[in-house]
């Protein structure tokens, strides 16, 4: 997280870097989005989109793809940050139409009960198992050790006393 | 203890099925939170200049809202599945021209009325070389319409029922078989043809 927040302030940087150059040349790009207009609006964005998925590209994040759809989604979140949205509403805005499926970290309800705490589910019964079975196995060991004949338990104990 | 072994082995093929059929759905039709809602409204512009179009004016009729553009490859695949369905049936089809000037195209940096012009002459040109199974035709040149209804791959169909209420949704071209074993039912459903 902390890695991904510094790699995106350099990139953002960096962008800003290459336009300050373009604009002293007087070249412009076609496609030149107006990136970082408001830092500040910029700074909240990345820290919301980080958290929604791309609905084009659905492993990548809404900040960091270059679909079209994400381009245009993060238009109208940059349009809720300045109208004074709070999270809770630009996220709510979101989940509005396209579902659950944006929030990378969906709510816990009733039919995503299973995904939140299935796995502790499945590793507490792991664990029951685990003891259950040891527990057999220490139960079963002292009273007759597998695998060794009559004659060889008798080899052993004579080559333990020598 | 030969029971025992069972065990592992009937939680190793209930995961597998479990998994199987994880990797069976596909991950690109997502379930809209939209289903049950009103229609979000909008007046766009028609293809005819001049025009606009309000899904209001449908309230009482059970109708369908396809988003297309020229530029999507497997709305063409769908686009005869349509002129068929719209020849055959009595249900109002309605298309959403979404985003018809790509952000990529020369024609992007015109003004926005010219834009409209250019999309509008484009389309026209589409529907009359391809056939027509639109009632109306509306643009969303900036695509905010579609965003209100949740659109992230077209084509996308929308069934719309008599209170202006989206009872269906389906991503991706439409089948005939859709349609008919879906789509139709579910007009009659709500009331429709």
């Amino acid at each position: 997280m902390m890695r991904a927040n510094a790699s995106w302030r350099v990139a953002v940087l960096a962008a800003l870097w290459v336009g300050a150059l373009w604009g002293m040349t007087g070249a412009r790009a076609e496609s030149a989005q107006p990136l970082a207009e408001n830092p500040v609006v910029e700074r909240r964005l990345v820290a919301i989109a980080e958290d929604l998925r791309c609905l084009v590209c659905q492993n990548e994040s809404l900040a960091s793809s270059r679909a079209d759809l994400a381009n245009d989604l993060r238009r109208e979140v940059r349009g809720l940050i300045v109208q004074g949205k709070t999270d809770t509403e630009i996220k709510d805005y979101l989940v509005a139409r396209y579902g659950d499926f944006v929030l990378y970290r969906p709510p816990v309800k009733g039919s995503t009960v299973l995904l939140w705490f299935g796995p502790f589910a499945l590793l507490g019964l792991a664990v029951v198992v685990l003891v259950w079975v040891l527990r057999q196995r220490a139960r079963a060991t002292p009273a007759q050790a597998p695998g060794l004949s009559e004659g060889q338990r008798q080899r052993l104990d004579q080559l333990l006393k020598d | 203890m030969r029971k025992l072994l069972l065990i592992p082995l009937t939680l190793f093929i209930g995961l597998v099925v479990f998994l199987a059929v994880g990797l069976q759905r596909d991950p690109h039709q997502i379930p809209s939170p939209l289903i049950g809602k009103p229609a979000p409204a909008f007046d766009l512009p028609t293809l005819v200049e001049g025009q606009r179009f309000s899904p209001e004016s449908y309230k009482g009729q059970v109708w369908l809202l396809n988003v297309w553009a020229t530029w999507c490859v497997s709305c063409r695949e769908e686009h005869p599945v349509l002129v068929a369905f719209s020849k055959a049936n009595a249900v109002p089809v309605v298309g959403l021209g979404y985003k018809e000037v790509q952000s990529q195209e020369p024609e992007y940096a015109l003004p926005d009325d010219q834009k409209l012009a250019f999309a509008r002459a484009r389309e026209q040109r589409y529907l009359t070389r391809n056939g027509n199974p639109y009632q109306v035709s509306v643009l969303d040149m900036d695509g905010r319409v579609g965003i209100e209804y949740g659109v992230y791959g077209v084509p996308e169909t929308y069934l719309i029922d008599k209170q202006g209420v989206i009872r269906y949704k389906h991503v991706g071209p439409v089948t005939t078989a859709i349609l008919n074993e879906v789509i139709l039912p579910q007009v009659r459903q709500w009331g429709g043809a």
